[in-house]
């Protein structure tokens, strides 16, 4: 399974790949944490969906690492559709029976594959941490907002929780995409239909209908990565959007294993 | 067949819906030879190869690859190359990087990379991206890749598409050459006359049915040679036939000549015959039929 970790390194390295996701990645953190710093004072809201987080709460230890926290949901559309891609490719492209030549246990192509993904993605999000808590320390200077809590320990604990809760969150939707590339065998099908599911329909849906975000694998995420909710504790949105993910892992390496290789 | 095998196949068969891409697939082809894999576009080769590589399950039906059952891919696919229905290649990454990732994958070395290129003529394009490569130099490319395990068996599947003349010739001495060193090579084409002068066996397919399989020279044995026979006169076209005939011989009138059945032997007879009939002949040419011919004439296309 190394082997297939090492082979899938090499296309997850090209620079039309990686250096385009960076530059998603930074652009995604670097709104994020601008508009969270900058209109700190607008009437009109400077966190996600229009909430207003103020200066009292960027000042909290958990101050440094809010904007990246805030980023999960971004940030998992970008995983989506890196995993979507990189595992529908190989059927588009034709390079699936090439790899299946190589090596024919099926099972460790997509565990391999996985694992690759996953190590890419813990570079995406370190990334996006990184540049979050600079910027956050830069913008706090420039609309004068204390910073003296954000080196305690509480703070590094603060910003070490939020990094793995991202880094779960941000997985978790690149896992959803490599069921929906595996599904559907198309980068572009498999894409546009994970990115509509989750910033649309289950966006939608869980404006209009009470409670249904409880059941979005999407929606669950997105309070995994801030640690929870004042409705779904982190808990419960850790395993459910995980066994959701699981389920349809289960169906997808069903398929992969049991169908032919016919293009 | 005495020798050991490198593949055998028996009653292999593969149903997609109510059509039969392969029925009843039986033959063996030994170590060490060259066997051609021929048919027309359609008559089930890569579906062949695909059951003989792990890629499809059949629907019914076994075989064999070095010895070990094609349900069990993982024990003879590390010493298998295989080039199947062209090459696939990822776009955005070079030559070199798409062999890379072949070669981690399959646990191979590396450092054979460059050498392989060189061997496939690819040697100063490694670091080109594969979407810029022309059809030939992509060919070239799947070979290189098929050769990465050091193979006892080599399957390509259509390999010469879209090579030039001369690199046509370089697949054909390449594929000599390692026969020669005792790696079987299962080249299929739709072309007979591509790969009849190199292959040692054949199979042939038409309609998903073999209709052929064994030694090519077997095959060469099927030949009927042809005089061709033109009079100088388009008049006498008949006339020289009946000749022809007379003398115990099929004879029919093709493309302004008379085509005779029979060895360059009857070629003197035939124009003395003529001479004395009154009909001057304007060309007599003992033809031997190709390959391709006698299967045509085989499967009655």
């Amino acid at each position: 399974m190394l082997n297939v970790v090492r082979a899938e390194l090499v296309k997850l390295r090209r620079p039309s790949l990686s250096l385009s996701t960076f530059a998603a990645v930074i652009f995604v953190t670097s709104l994020v944490t601008s508009l969270l710093f900058l209109l700190v004072d607008s009437p009109e809201g400077n966190g996600e969906r229009g909430i207003k987080i103020g200066r009292d709460v960027l000042s909290l230890p958990s101050g440094a690492s809010l904007s990246f926290s805030n980023s999960a949901g971004l940030l998992g559309i970008v995983a989506l559709c890196i995993f979507a891609a990189q595992t529908a490719q190989e059927y588009t492209y034709g390079t699936l029976r090439n790899l299946l030549v190589r090596q024919p246990a099926r099972m460790k192509i997509l565990i391999g594959k996985l694992a690759a993904m996953k190590l890419f993605a813990i570079a995406m999000v370190t990334l996006s941490a990184g540049l979050a808590i600079a910027l956050s320390y830069l913008l706090a200077g420039v609309k004068d907002i204390s910073t003296t809590a954000w080196s305690t320990p509480d703070a590094r604990d603060a910003a070490l929780r939020g990094f793995i809760n991202v880094l779960i969150a941000t997985i978790g939707y690149g896992i959803f995409g490599m069921i929906l590339g595996l599904l559907f065998r198309s980068p572009i099908s498999a894409i546009s239909i994970g990115v509509i599911w989750n910033l649309i329909i289950e966006g939608l849906l869980s404006a209009f209908v009470k409670n249904i975000d409880r059941y979005f694998p999407g929606q669950l995420l997105s309070v995994v990565a801030q640690g929870g909710s004042e409705k779904i504790s982190y808990q419960y949105a850790l395993f459910t959007s995980y066994a959701f993910l699981l389920v349809g892992l289960i169906v997808v390496a069903f398929l992969f294993k049991r169908r032919d290789v016919a293009n | 067949m005495s020798s050991p095998l490198a593949l055998d196949v028996a009653d292999l068969s593969k149903k997609y819906g109510d059509r039969m891409a392969l029925s009843h697939a039986n033959f063996e082809v030994p170590m060490g030879s060259i066997c051609g894999f021929v048919g027309p576009n359609g008559s089930g080769k890569t579906t062949t190869i695909r059951m003989l590589l792990g890629l499809i399950s059949p629907t019914t039906g076994s075989g064999h690859v070095l010895g070990e059952s094609i349900t069990e891919p993982g024990k003879y696919l590390p010493f298998v190359g295989a080039m199947i229905e062209g090459p696939a290649f990822y776009p955005a990454l070079t030559g070199t990087q798409n062999l890379t990732v072949l070669a981690k994958l399959g646990g191979f070395a590396t450092d054979s990379i460059q050498g392989l290129l060189d061997l496939v003529g690819l040697g100063d394009r490694g670091n080109s991206k594969f979407k810029t490569y022309s059809l030939g130099m992509k060919q070239r490319l799947g070979i290189a890749a098929a050769l990465l395990p050091n193979p006892k068996l080599l399957v390509l599947d259509e390999p010469t598409n879209g090579l030039d003349p001369a690199g046509i010739h370089e697949v054909r001495t390449l594929l000599r050459k390692l026969a020669d060193s005792g790696t079987t090579v299962f080249v299929s084409s739709h072309l007979l006359s591509e790969i009849e002068m190199i292959s040692d066996y054949l199979v042939m397919l038409r309609l998903g049915k073999v209709i052929f399989s064994g030694k090519t020279s077997e095959l060469l044995a099927k030949q009927q040679p042809v005089i061709v026979a033109k009079p100088e006169k388009s008049l006498d076209l008949e006339k020289l036939a009946q000749l022809a005939k007379a003398a115990g011989h099929d004879a029919i009138i093709k493309d302004g000549a008379v085509h005779v059945t029979g060895t360059s032997d009857f070629s003197a007879e035939l124009n003395r015959a003529s001479f004395t009939a009154g009909i001057v002949l304007a060309s007599l040419t003992p033809v031997r039929p190709s390959l391709e011919e006698t299967f045509f004439e085989m499967t009655g296309e």
